[in-house]
């Protein structure tokens, strides 16, 4: 009986590993097509700077992919973290009438499908954008498709995530600690970086590196507002959805796969470091 | 003074709040409503009424999608429950406690990995050229390559790969807080394996089972990658046809309503799902 449940487990995670799998070992298969026979292994598909075999780092729409996903990344891990740790003190530390309510409102955005955010927030620029140039004959370039618009819809959800997660570190800071720091003499301000921040830093890199890694993957949502600078998973759709594929996404979902992986473990070491020695 | 200052601090909080929610969530939303009830009648020229909801019921072809949405987002949210709910278990309760980490990481790995990769693997073994085909037939099985994309079972099947670890999160973590004495006293008591999990693990897992399907329905009706990488060009799937009004056809004000519906659709069934196990929205979504 518990033999035929752990097989059930073991399939359970070969079934899961399997796709994984076959997207990155084909990266190190000399052969112009992922696919079986084995053809030796390669290392072309990452280095290789010559056509018919280019190389993820020689081919320059990927390259130039993989360096507008990053920025939009980056802004959006920053910029969401600071929105959920001013999120996390405003609804653990505050009291104002209609919290519920706006706790609800903060949490909403994660169970709105990443199409309508996509849309709705491309509907609003662009009735702003056409309203001002109408008006006042004024063209808003920000407000058209492209990076700017990406990085608000990947914040809209985002920022739900980081909140949470700040939030739920921020709950567990002993407030007497506080106290103590202001009977000793320190202002509030001081208490503040000197005390309560220290204590949420592991959670507020653990958020940004979370934030960093829904951004850097997301689809749904950018997919209607991206612009000319495409970000890596709008590249690689193109080239999946129209044939044509070659190792080389391979070896782009190898890289991704390796990178993701080592952010995830950074960011469970993070937290995990810190509360062990609390 | 010191009531000033705390009035100030309470400002400066909510400002990033406010900014947030209103340009980001709620102004969109609005927008798309109003845009939904707008109609072009001569360039330039608008009225406003439902003529855009009025087309999507008088056009079988669109409902039909949606509906077709809908209910397969269902089989997906219930074969995940069903495939998961034993994983989960077995982490939460069997595994010991080495194994529970190892594995919990194992199951969130893939997590990290885009819809993308993972549909680009599926692809890679399913297709006419792809590894499970060139495996069967250098084994004897088939004598010529099979196709096993661009069909409804590969979509579900991508779909419940897709979601089931938003199934398991949740159900193991719930899981994971219950007490071993309840199910031992429900053996104590006689109890057979079927009664213990119906009467005892069930109804204790059920904030877990909640979240999960709610979180699961939501992103599965809301998939757009894994219906078009699977299923091809009869995958029709309703963000599909959103997406065609939208950037095909340039026909905004059908795409909004379409878009709507598409809210409301995955909003009634989070708040019925809601409403039927007693949980709450906050509740739910913490747990994941």
């Amino acid at each position: 009986m518990l033999w035929g449940y752990r097989a059930y487990v073991l399939a359970f995670f070969i079934f899961l590993a399997a796709p994984l799998l076959s997207a990155a070992t084909f990266a190190f298969n000399d052969s112009l097509f992922p696919a079986l026979p084995w053809q030796g292994f390669t290392l072309s598909w990452f280095f290789g700077d010559t056509e018919p075999k280019l190389g993820m780092f020689y081919d320059r729409r990927l390259i130039s992919g993989l360096y507008y996903s990053f920025i939009i990344a980056v802004m959006v891990s920053l910029l969401t973290v600071f929105i959920g740790t001013c999120n996390a003190f405003l609804f653990v530390r505050k009291d104002f009438p209609g919290k519920n309510f706006f706790y609800i409102l903060m949490i909403v955005p994660l169970v709105i499908p990443g199409v309508i955010l996509g849309i709705s927030i491309l509907v609003l620029a662009s009735s702003a954008a056409n309203g001002l140039e109408n008006q006042f004959n004024f063209e808003l370039e920000l407000l058209r498709p492209g990076i700017f618009l990406v990085v608000l819809g990947q914040i809209s959800f985002t920022a739900t995530i980081t909140s949470l997660v700040i939030a739920a570190k921020l709950k567990k800071f002993d407030i007497t600690m506080e106290e103590a720091a202001l009977n000793l003499g320190a202002s509030t301000n001081r208490v503040l970086w000197t005390v309560t921040l220290p204590f949420l830093r592991s959670a507020m890199i653990a958020a940004g590196i979370v934030a960093f890694l829904v951004s850097f993957e997301n689809f749904n949502t950018t997919l209607f507002l991206v612009g000319s600078e495409s970000p890596l998973t709008i590249t690689m759709f193109d080239r999946v959805h129209k044939v044509g594929s070659t190792p080389v996404l391979n070896a782009v979902s190898f890289f991704l796969m390796v990178g993701s992986g080592l952010l995830a473990i950074l960011s469970i070491f993070v937290q995990r470091d810190k509360s062990a020695r609390n | 003074m010191q009531k000033d200052i705390k009035r100030l601090s309470l400002i400066l909080l909510f400002a990033p709040f406010a900014l947030w929610i209103t340009l980001l969530i709620l102004l969109p939303h609005i927008g798309m409503v109003v845009l939904s009830l707008r109609e072009k009648v001569a360039p330039r020229v608008y009225e406003y009424g439902f003529a855009n909801y009025i087309e999507f019921f008088n056009e079988p072809i669109y409902w039909n999608t949606l509906i077709r949405t809908g209910s397969m987002s269902l089989l997906v949210t219930v074969l995940a429950l069903i495939i998961g709910f034993p994983i989960a278990y077995y982490i939460a309760k069997i595994a010991g406690p080495r194994m529970r980490g190892a594995l919990f990481l194992l199951c969130l790995i893939p997590l990290w990995v885009s819809d993308l990769i993972r549909a680009f693997g599926w692809i890679l073994l399913l297709r006419e050229t792809g590894v499970i085909s060139s495996f069967l037939q250098w084994l004897g099985i088939l004598s010529g390559p099979i196709e096993m994309l661009y069909n409804d079972v590969t979509v579900i099947i991508g779909l419940v790969y897709t979601v089931i670890l938003f199934m398991i999160v949740p159900l193991a973590s719930t899981l994971d807080g219950m007490d071993n004495s309840m199910i031992e006293a429900g053996y104590n008591l006689g109890g057979r394996g079927s009664t213990v999990l119906r009467r005892i693990i069930i109804p204790y897992a059920m904030p877990g089972i909640a979240s999960g399907c709610i979180i699961v329905f939501m992103l599965t009706a809301g998939s757009y990658l894994t219906p078009i990488l699977l299923g091809g060009k009869n995958s029709s799937w309703f963000t599909e046809q959103i997406y065609d009004q939208f950037i095909t056809r340039y026909n905004w004000e059908s795409g909004a309503a379409f878009g709507m519906l598409l809210l409301a659709f995955t909003s009634i069934v989070v708040w019925l799902g809601l409403k039927l196990t007693g949980q709450t929205l906050a509740n739910t979504v913490t747990k994941t």
